[in-house]
């Protein structure tokens, strides 16, 4: 049951215990003690608000960084990683294969933050070598939702 | 000036609720949950099969059967889901829609006065279509109490010496009625002794809950009897790309070839291109909007009985068909005064037959958004209605 509860909340997270419980046939006792079950054991991460910050007066930017360093005798790739999400304006971190080694996401910033980021604390830091800052400059698609998309129904209103 | 009209064709009624079906047209606010087909686009890599044979110029004409490699893989289909095997290249056609191979499999096998058993509630196109093929509809009343699925003492009584095709409509549009593998058993015996073919129409088939849905062409001796249809349509979200095929015994089919290559030459080819990616690798798409269906269906009929709603529950297609019998009011009625007071568009049981009085078909192919604001104004209405008795 868990992982159909979570494939149901995963794109809607304001889904109500009883809703959850019709489909899919459950006990709402038993919904509410999985999903709580859940967040103790943090399957559950959090509940967020997927937001179209460009139709809102905040001008400020998205930004992925790729970091490259170099894992110290002792401290591999977790324990940088430790130091680098520990900033604030670090939104997602990601170890990855290929050219590089991390990816930053930084989130609704201004340039000159992301910039005082990336030039006073990302960088300096003892095992980067060298980063590469991407501007995001228009979403299209996040998290499984075209960002844009106002969606007509079409369909004739009634048909056998 | 003399009658310019056919008289079969000018004696076949139009749709008793075209007039309701103008209003809600014409009513901008009201939240529909009428329509007939999936809220799905057909899925990407579908359309784009299409708009890649469009790229390559595949504007021609097809066999008048359709591609082969599309006949391959729907035989293909049918082995893997029924276990029963059609030859490509004389017992499948591909036809415009499921409902083209309605229409031919009636006139190949229909005599004037050659009786039609029809199971009712059910799709609206059967009986104009017996008629035109100059065949006498016979309508088997369903009902509720047997979840209404065809039992053998209903099929027995419309029985007669010209009884001579059998319409399965299952699962079924409008109630969600399925046909389980027993239930067919029980019906098999009495379709032999009595000599009867069958048209199957199994465009729903995907779209069952309970299971994987059965056919009647898995019983030892019905493949040659049985008339099997169906389509993109409902699985694969491809409603507008109007392709369904048949597969029959091959003196059937030829017979059935013979009418569509005269009256349509062949099905669009783009659309049969994108068919057979659909086939190919569309298995997985069929299951994730099945499983979507099926979380709607079970909140919808979870919310119809949370406020006092009598609803069988239905395993197939997208619809719930409550009883709406205890406000007193005929299914038109109510359907007009939820459309007036509370701006929600149903289908009244009626449009699928006199037995449909006393229910409504609710589709489930809508957004959960919709379905929940709609169903709390049904819940008002309903509300307002038992508070008034």
């Amino acid at each position: 049951m868990r992982e159909k509860i979570l494939a149901l909340i995963e794109n809607n997270s304001r889904l109500t215990v009883p809703e959850i419980a019709a489909m899919l046939s459950a006990r709402e006792e038993d919904v509410a003690r999985e999903i709580e079950g859940m967040e103790d054991e943090h399957i559950i991460c959090g509940y967020h608000t997927m937001i179209n910050w460009d139709k809102t007066k905040d001008e400020r930017v998205d930004a992925l960084i790729e970091v490259k360093v170099t894992p110290q005798r002792g401290m591999g790739f977790d324990s940088i990683a430790e130091r680098i999400f520990q900033y604030e304006e670090v939104d997602s971190l990601f170890l990855m294969s290929g050219a590089f080694d991390f990816t930053v996401m930084i989130k609704g910033k201004t340039m000159k933050e992301v910039a005082n980021f990336v030039s006073m604390k990302l960088s300096p830091m003892e095992s980067v070598l060298s980063t590469a800052t991407h501007f995001v400059l228009k979403r299209y698609k996040d998290h499984g939702t075209i960002i844009d998309e106002v969606r007509e129904d079409e369909r004739m209103k009634v048909s056998l | 000036m003399r009658n310019p009209l056919n008289q079969t064709i000018a004696g076949i009624q139009p749709s008793g609720i075209r007039k309701f079906f103008d209003i809600v047209s014409e009513m901008e606010d009201a939240i529909s949950l009428g329509v007939g087909e999936p809220d799905f686009d057909t899925p990407w890599h579908i359309r784009e099969e299409g708009i890649y044979s469009l790229e390559k110029g595949r504007t021609f004409y097809s066999s008048n059967s359709g591609l082969l490699e599309l006949r391959r893989e729907i035989v293909a289909y049918v082995q893997r889901n029924h276990g029963v095997s059609y030859d490509a290249k004389s017992e499948a056609m591909v036809t415009v829609g499921g409902s083209e191979a309605i229409d031919l499999a009636m006139r190949v096998m229909l005599d004037p006065g050659d009786e039609v058993l029809i199971p009712q509630p059910s799709y609206v196109s059967y009986l104009p279509c017996a008629v035109m093929a100059g065949g006498v509809p016979v309508s088997i009343e369903l009902s509720a109490e047997d979840d209404f699925r065809l039992t053998p003492e209903k099929l027995l009584q419309k029985i007669s010496p010209r009884t001579k095709l059998l319409v399965l409509p299952f699962p079924n549009n409008p109630t969600g009625a399925i046909m389980e593998y027993e239930d067919l058993e029980r019906i098999v015996p009495i379709i032999k002794e009595h000599d009867l073919f069958v048209l199957s129409d199994e465009i729903y088939s995907e779209l069952s809950y309970k299971g994987k849905a059965s056919s009647v062409i898995e019983f030892p001796g019905m493949r040659e009897r049985t008339v099997y249809i169906n389509g993109f349509s409902k699985a694969y979200a491809m409603t507008g790309w109007r392709l369904g095929y048949a597969c029959a015994p091959r003196e059937i089919l030829s017979a059935m070839l013979k009418l569509h290559q005269f009256a349509i030459m062949c099905a669009p080819t783009t659309s049969q291109y994108a068919a057979v990616e659909a086939l190919k690798h569309g298995e997985i798409d069929v299951a994730r909007m099945r499983e979507s269906y099926n979380e709607r269906r079970l909140y919808v009929v979870n919310r119809l009985r949370g406020m006092g709603m009598e609803c069988f529950e239905p395993f197939g297609a997208f619809y719930v068909f409550p009883s709406i019998r205890e406000f007193g009011m005929t299914s038109g009625e109510f359907a007009e005064r939820l459309l007036r007071e509370e701006k929600v568009a149903v289908v009244p049981g009626t449009a699928f037959g006199d037995c449909g009085e006393g229910f409504l078909r609710i589709s489930y192919a809508y957004s959960l958004r919709d379905l929940k604001k709609a169903l709390s104004r049904i819940e008002k209405f309903v509300g307002r209605l038992k508070g008034q008795s």
